[in-house]
């Protein structure tokens, strides 16, 4: 890289904007796939199609996907030509091929998820006639209007569309008042978490689309009483549950922040009509757990990286009050974690945060680092260690639990490498893969 | 309908046919494209990814410049990472929005190459076709550009020509091509574009004959048979008979100048009992592979742009999956090579020879994905 760089790959946190970060300009995409795409929030649905309509350069991407999931007899897809955007046809294109593949299928699924693209929505294409008429031509099928649509993701990213329109199918129900919802996430919350606890221990019914066995399921998390996000990609599917279903809907962000994680069960515990428990214990298990972490680990180099956590400079501030010597930041922005990001920027000027697509860390990778304990997988390969906790969206760890579930994985990941290659190329942290 | 696939997959489009094709030249490539363009290259259509890095980047391309049609942003931003990054030259190309807003590429090209002082090339994508085509104008624009007229050389010597991972693979055989021709008698000036660099590509006009490995490289063979005179060769040495046919064709057409096309002897029109499905040129070299070996008729079904002087002159091919599955039933053959993804719709009673194809598959298969030079077909 040039001395002089135009737009620089890393800034100290204490010159930085947290709104904006660095300068948006070309980017560059790292060979690590554990992010969750469309694809794979989509095959949360028991039983649900997806078809894809859009250009064959956009289509690649979701049907290899598929492919790697060992899932193609669930995905099938309607390419566009430049022909097509212009003659007219455009609607009838996607409803008589919808029409073809629904045919051709050896069974009719419960749900299809029908994903148009910017290119669709650019010129104006009337997606409710549509879905209207699939639904006349295939009465049993319900057909959820889904995007594939990043040019538009400044407005409503993809993530956050189609976790919201994985609930669109639910259909109204007799409200349960013993039943809650966990939504918009991608992943199971970790049975050791307070949250569960609160919610089971309490004789409420847990309702997580991430563990519905069969469509039935599925359609029971319309009898929620009350529903949970606490994931940013989350919030959308939460209001317009609250809108369409009249389920109310809390928001309870994974902080590392003590305080933060108690208001969250304070105001849980309010909604659910029950006593907030005395967490003292739990405080202790996970100050201990970050003891023990550093007795083990001490003043090794931490990267944090956000895709491993939707909170990363609140994760940055709990380590370096327990003295951890947190070093670097992938990231972008700070969003629900602001105030953190305050704090890190008084207290610990020097923290370096680096853009996680910027062009000049294309060879950051080759270059000479210290050794590093990396959590996420960007920072993995940016920093080039095997030592890292491999998890996206937080692994499904919340509260004091998962701050202690946190330390484990991140002692096992300093005790044990990892094969980085292997695991970073296995796309959907979780799901199925033919690579492995 | 052809443009409706219930469960096989498509192939690579012209964004990711231009960045393979560019990758190892010391060039930066711009997709003016939001994001999905280069995660899909860089994840499905790219195996050199993680070990080899090269300057491919994605404009980043928002609602707002879109709509206000901002080609600003797009050439301000490759300047500045081409301050950054000092690529040998620049290379933009579109996405299927762009196309839609009608963004000028070869204006915008022009503005970069004033602003930074470095070539840039524009490429004329929008994502809605194959790589073959974002492949083949990228290598010919390649030839176009930079290859300097050099006297021929003393002893016989070649090109090979549409080599990209997408068709290949990584070493395989394309390094086994190398060999061979050597073998053959013939030294390798250059690989339209693997394990060569721009300035060994400058040497090209210096051979005697081109070989041209897949579709992805006719548009530069042509140039360079228009431009330079060196005649051009389609064939895959493949197999264990079909290699001589290829030799005898690269010895011929250095020495009396025509093109020559031994991968159309795999097709006939003939409804045989072997099917080749791939690209046109591989396809048809391994169907005259087996055409040899059996004994059968072979034909080739190619759902990709082709030559017709490379499937015998026959001009239309079954393309989408309802025409491949309605061949194959109708005329159900008792061999098929192919992806292993089109199983799905191939006849049961008939034996698949799979051979992984980068370009349809992706990583799916990609520590299968075969030599053709040294594949055992009798497996």
């Amino acid at each position: 890289m040039s001395a002089a760089a135009e737009k620089p790959r890393s800034i100290r946190i204490a010159d930085a904007d947290p709104n904006a970060i660095f300068q948006s300009g070309l980017e560059y995409n790292t060979p690590v796939r554990g992010m969750w795409n469309i694809v794979h929030t989509g095959m949360l649905i028991p039983g649900a199609h997806q078809i894809f309509a859009c250009a064959q350069g956009c289509l690649r991407g979701v049907i290899l996907t598929a492919a790697e999931m060992n899932a193609l007899d669930r995905l099938s897809w309607i390419s566009v030509s430049e022909q097509d955007m212009y003659d007219g046809s455009l609607e009838y294109d996607i409803i008589d091929g919808c029409a073809e593949i629904l045919q051709k299928l050896p069974q009719k699924p419960p749900v299809v998820l029908l994903y148009l693209s910017c290119i669709h929505l650019f010129a104006g294409v009337d997606f409710e006639m549509i879905l209207s008429a699939l639904r006349s031509q295939f009465p049993g099928i319900a057909f959820v209007d889904c995007y594939m649509t990043p040019t538009m993701r400044q407005t409503v990213s993809p993530a956050v569309k189609m976790a919201a329109q994985l609930y669109a199918a639910l259909e109204p129900r007799a409200r349960n008042p013993r039943a809650v919802g966990i939504i918009g996430n991608d992943r199971p919350t970790d049975e050791g978490s307070e949250l569960l606890r609160l919610i089971r221990g309490n004789g409420f019914i847990l309702r997580d689309l991430t563990l519905c066995k069969d469509y039935d399921e599925y359609q029971q998390m319309g009898e929620c009483a009350l529903n949970l996000t606490y994931t940013p990609v989350a919030g959308l599917a939460g209001e317009e549950l609250e809108q369409r279903l009249g389920i109310p809907h809390l928001h309870l962000p994974n902080s590392f922040d003590y305080s933060e994680i108690a208001a969250n069960y304070w105001l849980l515990c309010d909604a659910l009509g029950i006593e907030c428990p005395d967490f003292s214990a739990e405080i202790a298990a996970a100050d201990a757990a970050l003891d023990r972490l550093y007795a083990e680990i001490g003043e090794i180099a931490v990267a944090i990286d956000f895709t491993a956590v939707t909170q990363p400079f609140s994760l940055a501030k709990l380590l370096t009050e327990h003295g951890f010597h947190v070093k670097y930041i992938i990231a972008d922005a700070a969003a629900e974690d602001a105030a953190a990001f305050s704090w890190l920027a008084e207290h610990r000027p020097d923290l370096e945060i680096f853009s996680a697509a910027n062009v000049n860390m294309l060879h950051f990778k080759s270059e000479e680092h210290e050794p590093v304990l990396a959590i996420g997988q960007k920072a993995a390969y940016y920093f080039a260690t095997d030592h890292f906790v491999n998890i996206v969206m937080n692994g499904g760890y919340y509260g004091y639990a998962g701050i202690a579930a946190l330390c484990t994985l991140m002692s096992e990941a300093y005790r044990t490498p990892k094969d980085s290659r292997r695991v970073l190329r296995h796309k959907g942290l979780g799901c199925p893969s033919c690579l492995l | 309908m052809k443009n409706v696939s219930r469960i096989i997959p498509c192939y690579a489009a012209d964004t990711s046919g231009v960045c393979s094709a560019l990758y190892e030249l010391g060039g930066m490539t711009v997709v003016h494209d939001a994001s999905g363009c280069n995660s899909t290259y860089a994840t499905h259509d790219e195996p050199r990814w993680y070990d080899m890095q090269s300057m491919i980047f994605i404009s980043a391309l928002t609602e707002l410049d879109a709509i206000l049609g901002n080609d600003e942003k797009l050439i301000a931003d490759v300047v500045s990472a081409a301050h950054d990054r000092r690529p040998r030259f620049i290379a933009v190309c579109g996405s299927p929005m762009p196309m839609m807003t009608g963004v000028d590429f070869d204006a915008a090209a022009a503005e970069i190459e004033r602003r930074s002082g470095i070539r840039t090339l524009a490429m004329h994508t929008n994502g809605t076709h194959s790589y073959i085509a974002g492949a083949s104008e990228a290598l010919c624009r390649i030839a176009e550009e930079y290859t300097d007229n050099l006297p021929k050389t003393k002893e016989p010597s070649v090109n090979i020509l549409g080599a990209t991972p997408l068709d290949f693979g990584i070493g395989g055989t394309v390094d086994s091509l190398r060999l061979w021709l050597h073998e053959q008698g013939f030294s390798v000036i250059s690989c339209f574009a693997m394990g060569d660099t721009l300035e060994t590509l400058r040497k090209a006009a210096s051979a005697h004959v081109n070989l041209v490995i897949s579709q992805t490289g006719t548009a530069a063979a042509q140039y360079l048979y228009d431009v330079f005179g060196i005649p051009y060769v389609c064939g895959i040495p493949t197999g264990q008979q079909f290699p001589a046919a290829v030799a005898d064709a690269l010895k011929h057409a250095a020495a009396d100048g025509q093109c020559r096309f031994p991968c159309a002897a795999g097709h006939s029109d003939e409804k045989g009992e072997i099917v080749v499905i791939g690209e046109s040129i591989a396809a048809g070299s391994i169907a005259a592979e087996l055409s040899v070996q059996t004994g059968k008729t072979a034909r080739v079904i190619c759902p990709l742009p082709f030559d017709p002087r490379c499937r015998n002159g026959a001009a239309e091919s079954p393309a989408s999956e309802e025409e491949i599955e309605r061949d194959l039933t109708e005329h159900p053959p008792q061999i098929i090579a192919a992806d292993p993804l089109y199983r799905f719709i191939c006849p049961q009673q008939a034996r698949l020879i799979e051979m992984p194809h980068f370009a349809f598959s992706g990583r799916c298969f990609d520590t299968r994905i075969p030599d053709l030079l040294h594949f055992d077909y009798s497996r």
